[in-house]
């Protein structure tokens, strides 16, 4: 099992790189959700793999798991939401705006950008 | 009143006069003002407790473990300088008043001022050294607003970015010193660190410390080679002048010195560096102020002077110097800010400060010629006035230094630069004042009213007071501050007149002598200066200043130069290189944690993340179908969470997969469909090669760590014993959210709840912006928009929803489910009411905006958390008890539950704010 789930992180990780390095927006946003699911998976593993073992308090669980691993998580993927949707919006809106969804400038910056 | 109220009403009169200024000049004044006179009133009040050798001390703990607290302490210096500035600070409100032009912002001078004005109390009453670095750096930053004021002027600009450079760069050096010195003395509470000498002295850090610690000062203090920021900083308005380069921000390295000389001075490494770095500024500032033409610069440059003569006394390292030291502050402060006010009233009348177009200001001019004549002599060493007593102190000690072994160079450079002075004076005062004006211009000058003359007035008078009466004026306040600089009881005995065996007083002569023959010869000595070639600091300055800006920007545009994908595989490859690194630099051996076995069916689910993951990767160009397929990992990962012990996990990664994916979805309706195929074989392997790199790489570290124990036990084993008990709930997971780490909880519902307002602010942004492409119609052959049986069953369905969201909400500190799960349940039943019947049908129906659902998230959690308090215990702090609820039966009660509402409802009002802006989008397209 655990190595199940390491190969699984290492899938997500290379899928989620491969996509982030794509020239236009929505493959990186997809690429980075990929990324995050691959990073809440390892963080997640910090507590170890411990199958039955909830962290539900009981008088009659043999153990429990590490529950905060899994609390960091949980806040983790909620807020990877937020992060996708503004994402999202900012995507749209420069191809709406600009008419084209590349993420690479094709000028090169002026200082009247950065300012 | 209490030393920290005492440091803070300058900064409230920052604010009060800020407000005031809507109401005139007079009324900013007047409120700045009564917070500065309150200040100095309330220190005056202390001066008896201090003067009797009382060291007043408050302390408040803001940081223990780092030793940083709030500690301020009022002893002799402290109260001498708080003196100057709050005195002195109110002599420049009263001239700022009438000086400044009427389309000047007066608003923004006062609340500047007064910023810095609290920054440089907090620096003379800190008893922290953390926190005098704090007040250091506020007044490097307010003196930046202050010589920058008026912005409309080039010089005026770059004066102030020079002066920030330098005093700013120096206070990096000063952060690292006072760390230093912290560091050796294991406290940052200053009174311990100057009972501390001897460990000090002997530390190896000793000189690092030191040295750091001077630079900050010297850069401060315009001490060689860090003076030229000064005369630059001329460009500020001359009541900015007056206060920061006679009583303030200047004063503030030699404060520094005078604080730390207990501890720091004595040493031969310290006389080397301070006397001799004085001792040069003294003579080679006034050398350069007797070339100078504007009446500011030639200020400017005798104030370096003045620095140099302090900074050497402090350097000698003999309680006699130290207490010639502080007495030249005070006396330099009255002399020197009643002569930058009559340069800025010549100014003000003659419409210039070039000393070449005066003249003959005598005449018309004749009360501010007193003022100036009186504080001219001063500056000059004259007797009967203040300047004389302290220089007369200054040669005395100099007379008696040997440098290196030698007698007689010390006393040598110190007679020059005050023949220098002499000279300097004198053509300041002849040049500007006597003869007949050599400007031809129409204007008129005359004195002007008693607004401009009260102040210099005030200060002359003092000069000549303290000069007749040293004893009863002076001697007392120097006495105290020279103890607290010393830890001695001196007796100053300031006196006229030291004798015929005095060799100040052959020293004395010589400089008049001498500064008389300067002045008779000034022309000749002039065209000599000028044929001189000498570097100009600016220009040093300016090149390497634009050479680090050019290396700054050439960097910035290399690593970032505007390709996202180029940046994202910097970032990578660094990370991946430096992790082989780590891995090929230590031992390795395998992980020796018991494997656990795999069933069949996860292995198969396993299979099809796998092949998902990859396909979406292959065939990301159809946008749809990659979408599907990263909603099918979501899926199986929830699947995961759920078999692996996590049940919580799995309920919120199948609820946000559900509303991400439906985001997406819409807005793959705004962007193209296709991903055009437009990479080079050769990138697609280097991108390849970069992502398999990074895979194997997690794959590899996440089973090593799989395979292994913690290597500390980890800290939950007090969650989990503690959930019930402490907190009153079974579920750990969601106690750890709402109760034990509550208030990351906060910080990341507050997170989520700006990303939602961000968002809301992009749409509206995008509404009103022209758009180069309109997304395609809704294809009329594609079918019913809302289709009848949807509409229908989502009705069904949204009760239901809320009922489970509710259910999962009061479960939660027990059972899987809880606030974040609750919330993006009501989500989803309410984006399906939106995709159903569409935005008109359902914004129609809804009460509440988002963003005040987010509001009152945020508000009841912050309420949960302030409860705390007013039960007298830390924010956050959970509370909770059983009640008999008839016919419900026993039911507990947490205050948790109430924080988990505030997750709640932020959590759902950042989701449908969210989607609710593309649905918008989707509205303005149409």
């Amino acid at each position: 099992m655990e190595l199940l789930v390491a190969i699984a992180i290492g899938t997500l990780t290379s899928s989620g790189v491969y996509l982030m390095l794509r020239q236009r927006s929505f493959p990186v946003i997809l690429g980075l959700s990929l990324l995050s699911y691959a990073v809440n998976l390892f963080i997640f593993a910090a507590g170890r793999l411990a199958p039955d073992l909830p962290p539900i308090i009981s008088k009659t669980a043999l153990g429990y798991t590490d529950p905060l691993p899994q609390a960091l998580v949980l806040t983790a993927i909620v807020i990877s939401f937020g992060m996708t949707a503004v994402l999202v919006i900012m995507a749209i809106g420069a191809y709406l705006t600009s008419g084209a969804d590349d993420v690479a400038l094709t000028q090169a910056p002026t200082d009247e950008g950065q300012a | 009143m209490s030393l920290a109220l005492i440091a803070a009403l300058p900064f409230i009169g920052a604010l009060v006069a800020a407000l005031a200024s809507r109401f005139g000049r007079t009324a900013a004044t007047l409120a700045a003002s009564a917070c500065t006179a309150t200040a100095l009133a309330a220190i005056l009040a202390y001066l008896p407790q201090v003067l009797a050798g009382t060291v007043v001390t408050t302390r408040f703990d803001w940081l223990p473990q780092l030793g940083l607290n709030a500690e301020f302490r009022l002893d002799g210096l402290g109260v001498l300088f708080a003196i100057l500035i709050l005195g002195i600070g109110l002599l420049i409100q009263l001239y700022a008043r009438f000086y400044l032009d009427s389309s000047d912002p007066y608003g923004r001078f006062i609340t500047f001022l007064m910023l810095f004005q609290g920054a440089m109390l907090g620096i003379v009453i800190s008893d922290n050294i953390l926190l005098l670095l704090v007040f250091w750096e506020m007044t490097s930053l307010s003196s930046f607003l202050l010589i920058g004021y008026w912005n409309h002027l080039a010089a005026g600009r770059q004066g102030a970015r020079m002066a920030l450079a330098i005093t700013g760069g120096g206070g990096l050096a000063m952060i690292a010193g006072m760390l230093l010195l912290g560091q050796i003395a294991g406290s940052y509470t200053l009174s311990d660190i100057l009972s501390q000498r001897e460990v000090i002295q002997a530390s190896p850090l000793y000189l690092p410390a030191l040295l750091l610690i001077l630079t900050g000062a010297f850069a401060k203090s315009a001490q060689f080679p860090f003076h030229f920021w000064l005369p630059h900083a001329m460009a500020a308005p001359t009541p900015v002048s007056a206060y920061l380069h006679s009583a303030t921000m200047v004063k503030a390295g030699l404060f520094l010195m005078a604080r730390l000389w207990p501890v720091l001075s004595g040493t031969e490494a310290w006389f080397l560096i301070v006397a001799t770095t004085g001792l040069l500024t003294m003579a080679f500032a006034a050398k350069v102020a007797l070339f100078k033409d504007d009446l500011k610069a030639i200020l400017a440059y005798s104030t370096v002077s003045h620095l140099g003569l302090i900074t050497f006394l402090f350097g000698l390292g003999t309680e006699a110097a130290a207490l010639a030291a502080v007495f030249h502050i005070l006396c330099h402060a009255t002399f020197k800010a009643a002569l930058f006010m009559v340069a800025g009233i010549v100014d003000h009348e003659a419409h210039t400060r070039d000393i070449r177009l005066l003249g003959g200001l005598r005449r018309v001019m004749p009360v501010t010629f007193v003022l100036a004549t009186i504080a001219t002599l001063s500056m000059a060493g004259v007797p009967l006035l203040n300047g004389f007593l302290s220089k007369e102190m200054m040669l005395e000690e100099a007379a008696h230094t040997a440098w290196l072994g030698n007698s007689w160079i010390v006393p040598a450079m110190a007679t020059l630069a005050a023949m220098l002075s002499v000279g300097y004076a004198l053509r300041f005062l002849v040049q500007g004042f006597l003869g007949t004006s050599r400007n031809d211009d129409s204007y008129s000058p005359h004195d002007p009213s008693w607004g401009l003359l009260a102040s210099p007035a005030l200060l002359a008078v003092l000069v000549v007071a303290i000069g007749l009466m040293p004893m009863t004026l002076a001697a007392w306040l120097v006495d105290s501050a020279s103890a607290a600089v010393t830890g001695a009881t001196p007796k100053a005995y300031i006196k006229l007149w030291h004798g015929l065996e005095s060799p100040a007083l052959y020293m004395s002569l010589l400089a008049f002598g001498g500064g008389f023959i300067l002045l008779g010869s000034y022309d000749r000595l002039r065209a000599l200066w000028e044929a001189t070639p000498r570097p100009e600091a600016k220009a040093l300055f300016d090149t390497s200043l634009n050479g680090l800006t050019r290396a700054a920007r050439a960097l910035t545009e290399r690593m970032h130069d505007g390709d996202l994908a180029r940046s994202f595989a910097l970032a990578i490859v660094t990370m991946l290189v430096l992790a082989a690194y780590a891995f090929g630099s230590g031992s390795h051996v395998a992980g020796s944690r018991a494997l656990t076995p795999v069933p069949l069916d996860v292995g198969a689910a396993w299979l099809v993340l796998a092949l998902a993951s990859l396909a979406a990767t292959v065939m990301h160009h159809r946008r749809l179908l990659s979408l599907l397929l990263v909603g099918i990992i979501g899926l199986i990962l929830s699947a995961g969470f759920a078999y692996l012990a996590a049940p919580d996990l799995a309920l919120t990664q199948i609820t946000v997969e559900v509303v991400t994916v439906v985001l997406m979805l819409l807005a793959l309706n705004f962007l193209p469909a296709t991903t055009p195929r437009e990479t080079t074989a050769l990138r697609k392997l280097r991108d390849g090669a970069v992502a398999v790199a990074a895979g194997l790489g997690t794959t590899l570290l996440a089973f090593a760590l799989l395979t292994r124990e913690a290597a500390f036990a980890p800290i939950s084993a007090f969650h989990l014993a503690q959930s019930k008990p402490g907190a009153g709930g079974t579920n750990a997971v969601n106690t750890i959210i709402v109760d034990f780490r509550g208030f990351d909880t906060y910080g990341e519902i507050i997170v989520l709840g700006i990303a939602a307002i961000l968002i809301f602010a992009l749409v509206e942004g995008l509404l009103v912006t022209k758009w180069r492409i309109i997304p395609p119609a809704t294809d009329p052959d594609a079918g019913d928009a809302h289709p009848v049986m949807l509409r229908v069953a989502t009705r069904f369905i949204l009760p239901i929803a809320m009922m489970v969201g509710t259910y999962l909400f009061l479960r939660g500190h027990n059972q899987p489910g809880g606030g974040f799960v609750a919330g993006l349940v009501f989500a989803i039943g309410l984006v399906m009411q939106y995709m159903a019947s569409g935005i008109e049908w359902t914004s129609a129906r809804r009460r509440y905006p988002y963003q005040t659902v987010i509001g009152a998230g945020v508000l009841i959690a912050s309420a949960t958390g302030i409860g705390s308090w007013i039960a007298g215990r830390p924010f956050l702090t959970s509370n909770y008890g059983y009640f008999h609820i008839p016919l419900v039966g026993e039911v507990e009660l947490a205050t948790a539950a109430l924080f988990d509402l505030g997750v709640f409802l932020c959590v759902l009002g950042a989701v449908m704010l969210a989607l609710d802006a593309i649905a918008r989008l989707a509205k303005g397209a149409n």
